[in-house]
Order: C-alpha cells, then sequence, then structure tokens
C-alpha cells in the first residue's frame, strides 16, 4: 500500500546515493519539484534514467548529483541545448557524466520489458546507426521464427522512479491522464516508486484517458501542487513557456547555475 | 520560404510524424491551405492533433486537447511506427551528409571526447527507417552539409543506392530536403542528393557554396513559385495565434 507521506520524507526514505533513478513524464507531468528535492538532499552517484532529459535533469547534473545518465534526447525542448549536461559531457563538470545512448523506441521498449517482468526487448531499431557501436546496451537477436535480424535492448528497472501526477485518493490510488508518456511502465519497472500529485482528495472522480495505479502498485504519494513547474498538469495548470526560455540564461554559465542552485534550491525548503 | 516550400510537399491525407519547430510549422500550414484532412502525429502521443495555433513542444496541451487519441509513447513507437502506418516522417538535422544521413548526436569523430555535445537520437532512427518517406527541414551552410556526417544517428542511404535494402530498411529513407535555399532530391541511379529547385532569388553559385561537397545541379532545375497570398495570409495567422 502506498503511504502517503511529505515530499521531503519520501525521497529521504527512497532515493539512496548511488541508485538508479527515473524522473520520467514526456513535456507533461514533469517531477520538477521532486528533482530538486533530490538536489537538496545532496544525493551523489546517481545513475539517472530518462527518454528526454531537460530542464530538471540538467539541474540535477549541474549540482553533481549524477555519475550517469541513460536516455534517448537531452535537449531544452524548444530553446535549444541542457549546459548543465553539456558542461558535463564535454568538460567533465562539476564532475564526469557517463553516458548511455538510445532513441526513443529502445527506451520506451526498455521500460516496456522492466515493466513486463522480462529480461530484454525487441524491436526494430537502430539499423544503419552508430549508435550500437558505442552502446554496448544494443545487440542483435535473431527472430526464431523468420530469421529476422532485430534489436534487443535490456529491460530498464530503475531502483526508484518518481513520476508526478494529478490526484491520489487518501488511500494512495493515483489518477492521471492527457499525455501519460511512459511514466506508468517506469513505475511499473521500478523497486520503489513515488508518485507526487497536484492534491490528494477523498474519492477520486473518473476522468476520460485516464491511467490508475491501484496503491498496491506506488511505494509513496506526497502532495505537492504545482510539483511539475514549468512543465503542466492537464487540468491544473499550463506549461510555463517562459520559464524554458529563462532556463537557458541560468544553465548557461556555471556561475549564474550556482546562485540558483543556492538561491531556489539550498536555501528554499519545501512546504510541510 | 522554407516553411512553405515544406508545407507543399505535404499532401491530401498523409499521416505525418510531426518534430517541433520548422516540421510542425510546415504541417500545421499545410493542414490550414491545401491539405485540411492531413493527419499529424506527435511523438508525445498524439494522433491526429488539430492545434488552433503553433504548438510550443511536442507535448504541448492543445496537440492532446485537439487529438483524435491520446497514446502512451510505448504505442507511438510500437504499434503506429514500426509497423510502416505513417507515411512522411519530418525530420531536422544538425549535419546531413551527401547521402541524406542524420546527424543529431555530435560533432567531431571521436564520441567520448566531442567538439560540440548535441541533444542526440530522440525518436529520429525508426522514423528514418520505418516512414515511407522521409523530408529533412534544415537551414543550409558548409557546416551542416558535410560529404560525410561525424555521427549517423538516422540512416538516410548510407554510402550509395542499394544500402537502405541491405539493411532491409521498409522506407524510402529521405526523398526530399527542403532548406533555405532549395530543394535537393535523391539521384534515383546513385541516391547522391542533387539540387532540383532553387527557391526565388537564389543562385546555384550560393547554393553551392552553402555546401561542403561538390554538389551535384539537376539540368531541369527549376525555381520554387514565390508564396502566394493564402499561403502568407495562412502563416501569418498561424504564427499570431495564440
Amino acid at each position: 500500500m502506498a503511504e502517503i507521506t511529505s515530499l521531503r520524507d519520501a525521497v529521504a526514505q527512497l532515493v539512496h546515493d548511488g541508485d538508479t533513478v527515473a524522473l520520467e513524464g514526456f513535456t507533461h507531468l514533469i517531477p520538477h519539484a521532486a528533482g530538486q528535492e533530490i538536489i537538496r538532499q545532496r544525493r551523489r552517484d546517481l545513475t539517472l534514467v530518462r527518454m528526454t532529459p531537460d530542464i530538471v535533469y540538467d539541474q540535477l547534473i549541474g549540482a553533481g548529483c549524477a555519475k550517469k545518465l541513460i536516455f534517448s534526447w537531452g535537449g531544452n525542448p524548444g530553446v535549444g541545448s541542457l549546459h548543465r549536461f553539456r558542461d558535463a559531457v564535454q568538460n567533465s563538470w562539476p564532475v564526469p557524466l557517463e553516458i548511455e545512448e538510445h532513441s526513443h523506441a529502445g527506451m520506451a521498449n526498455r521500460y516496456v520489458a522492466g515493466a513486463s517482468g522480462l529480461p530484454f526487448a525487441v524491436l526494430r531499431g537502430y539499423r544503419g546507426t552508430d549508435l550500437p557501436k558505442h552502446t554496448d546496451t544494443i545487440k542483435t537477436i535473431t527472430c526464431p521464427f523468420t530469421g529476422e535480424e532485430l534489436a534487443a535492448v535490456p529491460a530498464i528497472n530503475p531502483d526508484v522512479s518518481i513520476i508526478h501526477a494529478q490526484r491520489a485518493d487518501r488511500a494512495g490510488n493515483v489518477q492521471m491522464w492527457g499525455l501519460v508518456g511512459v511514466q506508468k511502465e517506469a513505475v511499473l519497472a521500478a523497486r520503489r516508486s513515488l508518485v507526487t500529485v497536484e492534491e490528494v482528495v477523498d474519492e477520486l472522480t473518473p476522468v476520460p484517458g485516464q491511467v490508475i495505479l491501484p496503491t498496491w502498485a506506488v511505494t509513496a504519494v506526497a502532495e505537492v501542487p504545482g510539483g511539475a513547474h514549468p512543465s503542466y498538469a492537464s487540468g491544473y495548470s499550463e506549461r510555463d513557456n517562459e520559464y524554458y526560455a529563462y532556463w537557458d540564461s541560468i544553465g548557461r554559465e556555471r556561475d549564474s547555475f550556482q546562485r540558483w542552485l543556492e538561491e531556489k534550491v539550498f536555501t528554499t525548503e519545501v512546504a510541510q | 520560404m522554407m516553411s512553405v516550400a515544406a508545407a507543399r510537399a505535404l499532401s491530401g491525407g498523409q499521416r505525418v510524424f510531426v518534430g517541433i519547430g520548422l516540421p510542425s510549422t510546415a504541417a500545421n500550414l499545410a493542414r490550414r491551405t491545401h491539405a485540411g484532412d492531413l493527419v499529424l502525429i506527435y511523438e508525445s502521443g498524439t494522433l491526429g492533433s488539430k492545434p488552433t495555433r503553433l504548438p510550443a513542444s511536442i507535448g504541448d496541451g492543445i496537440l492532446a486537447d485537439t487529438a483524435d487519441a491520446v497514446i502512451s509513447v510505448p504505442e507511438v513507437f510500437n504499434y503506429w511506427l514500426q509497423p510502416g502506418r505513417i507515411d512522411v516522417g519530418f525530420l531536422g538535422a544538425a549535419q546531413l551528409d551527401k547521402f541524406g544521413n542524420i546527424n543529431t548526436t555530435v560533432i567531431g569523430t571521436d564520441y567520448a571526447d566531442p567538439k560540440v555535445r548535441l541533444p542526440g537520437a530522440g525518436g529520429a532512427p525508426e522514423i528514418a527507417a520505418n516512414c515511407h518517406e522521409v523530408y529533412v527541414v534544415v537551414r543550409q551552410s558548409k557546416r551542416s552539409f558535410v560529404e560525410q556526417v561525424d555521427f549517423i544517428t538516422s540512416f538516410g542511404h548510407g554510402r550509395g543506392k542499394g544500402d537502405r535494402e541491405k539493411l532491409g530498411l521498409p522506407g524510402a529513407g529521405p526523398t526530399l530536403v527542403i532548406t533555405d535555399l532549395g530543394v535537393m532530391r535523391p539521384d534515383p541511379d546513385t541516391a547522391e542528393l542533387v539540387l532540383t529547385q532553387i527557391h526565388e532569388g537564389v543562385t546555384v553559385e550560393q547554393v553551392k557554396e552553402a555546401t561542403g561537397w561538390d554538389l551535384k545541379v539537376a539540368p531541369d532545375l527549376t525555381t520554387t513559385p514565390a508564396p502566394t497570398e493564402a499561403e502568407l495570409t495562412a502563416l501569418r495567422e498561424l504564427k499570431a495565434a495564440k
């Protein structure tokens, strides 16, 4: 059964130094507040997993929380580069960052295999690209029925997956809807999970297209209104497009980033 | 001009895999002008989006709110893209070479110590493999149009005709490259990109200057007709809509 707890306590209990951690959310419902709490608690040596490392991973990488990144597209969507990510890859600042690079199709299938309890996934992918030369988690397998050569990628089973959703009830059942990306798979693939939600309600009202994660499939739920900002939560908030552009000016230089960390993360206590 | 030329390449009820930026502008412009029943598919998980303004990102809420269906990301790639249900994939490129191979991963030949680290693959390798055709939309310069890309993120025509078939890639690969200067198409015999069209006011010399290989020019080179009033109005309305 999911424990309903505070963000601070949930991160303290569920995220440990050296863990493999996935924070998922495909443009929508990105768990930014949880990412900043991980920075605040100064976790180190994390292997971060995410299809689209964007601002929240730029922050975690720049703060020195990560030793490795498993990903398929790293950028500031609609704006340009992630400068902290680039600085870590090109200059090892603040610490060296190992990368394991896939395509979206490969990453999505790795989560599906993880959620399915399978050791690997097959897909018709990567053919002709240079990715398999540099990523040893891309192999080839022959179909036993047709003889077709296909790509095989290992399951992702994070120690902990963290997502943001719209609502949970007091029993810890989680409801989300809209663009649901790969969040359900990330939670089901993980050993432990944390869902931050816009609100905890007495009773969940059914919504078209909703995804339910039953309380027994989730480890912890924390109420964090606005916890996806600057991304959005359909039905609750709009995407703050200006913030994505603004981040470029913060993330571009080490000094401005350090100032941002001090002012907006380390000296800010989370509510509760 | 680039978005108008790209919009014109789309027609009828084609199913288009759309990326943000120029591809999205072009696809939405086509839907508002000559191809009203174009089916827009975004990798965030929207099938048949009909946005009333330009989306700010592939996951803009307006794409989900106006879609025929909203699906998960594994479903987009496994059920819709992989089996070949999508006609046209629109891709951008940091580097493009003379056989239409695309690099969006690293600049520099040492992957572990790159000159510039780019965003990476995203959905592109499988879009380039599995869509029936690929249109590449990219600004042209000597830096971006190179003899051979530093890293193949998405396979175009390899080192020439027949390379796609050898790999068993189902789609036709890049059949059209649209730049701010003109349009290139693969030569039917060699698969090398050849300049087939220049935009109004551009000279062949200018295009050659902005290409990092000895660009061949089609004997029947044409000029892109100037944007019509209707296209310009639709483009302005699209860009102004909030």
